[in-house]
């Protein structure tokens, strides 16, 4: 049985803030609400990065998610006036949607998590072992010069190239 | 480290399907936009649970999930252009209103 503890607490708190923002994204009316409805999730996930010792992803996730992508959202919502004319959130087929995701949970909990990572499960559902890189060794990977320059200077490029397109997109043509 | 792997996993696999929910049955063309970051964040979740749980001494993991994050930041700049410039042309950003290619 589980121990309550500190980590476990953290965690609780953490997976409440993560599945409850999420169920406001996707339910409320107002997308502005939505946004930061998803902030509140994200910040349950950069949560489970420091209690999983990833503590520069959770660093990242708070800068890249929460900084850039949900502020560009709300300037996203703010730019095209979406909130006024939207008499239904939702579609036609959102039932079935619905069904969709709930299915899918169960699929992947009955049939992937429970029996392989499960107590008494295929696989240990406890760590390896407690000898865990660090943050220094996820720069040396990345510039280092042996393992990931490449892909991380591709990275760059797309990056590069994403913001370009946004750029080139979104530039009203008459001006 | 007393939490088992699998609530990782659960937690992350209600917050992907949600977003799954999200992306098939919203109108509004940013909402779905913010399913689809829900959707990245837990797999991230997913991707550091294995590294953490699987193999921690080995950096691989880290740096897998710092490109999902890449990933996800020129994903955002892309979709959002779009969605602008689809408003700027059809005063709309309800995805049913987008059917210039409708045959």
């Amino acid at each position: 049985m589980l121990e309550l503890n500190a980590t476990t607490l953290a965690f609780f708190v953490f997976a409440i803030l993560s599945v409850g923002g999420a169920l406001g994204v996707v339910t409320s009316r107002n997308l502005i609400h939505g946004a930061v409805y998803l902030i509140i999730s994200l910040f349950g996930g950069a949560g489970f990065f420091i209690l999983l010792s990833a503590p520069f992803l959770a660093a990242v996730q708070v800068l890249v998610y929460i900084g850039a992508i949900a502020i560009l959202i709300i300037f996203a919502v703010m730019l095209t006036r979406s909130m006024t004319n939207m008499a239904e959130v939702v579609n036609r087929q959102w039932w079935l949607s619905a069904l969709v995701g709930a299915l899918l949970l169960l699929m992947l909990a009955v049939g992937v998590i429970f029996p392989v990572w499960g107590d008494g499960g295929l696989l240990p559902n406890q760590p390896v072992s407690d000898q865990v890189a660090t943050t220094d060794e996820l720069g040396a990977a990345f510039v280092g010069g042996e393992d990931y320059v490449l892909p991380f200077e591709v990275a760059s490029l797309l990056l590069t190239g994403a913001m370009i397109g946004a750029i080139v997109l979104a530039r009203d043509t008459e001006a | 480290m007393t939490v088992p792997l699998w609530m990782y996993l659960l937690v992350a696999a209600a917050v992907f399907c949600i977003g799954v929910y999200g992306v098939l049955s919203r109108r509004n063309a940013v909402a779905i936009l913010m399913s689809v970051e829900l959707m990245l964040s837990a797999v991230n979740v997913n991707l550091i649970a294995f590294w953490r749980y699987g193999a921690p001494s080995d950096i691989a993991g880290q740096v897998f999930a710092s490109f999902v994050f890449v990933i996800a930041a020129a994903e955002a700049a892309v979709g959002l252009a779009i969605i602008i410039a689809v408003y700027r042309s059809r005063r709309s950003v309800v995805v049913e209103d987008v059917n210039l290619l409708r045959g």
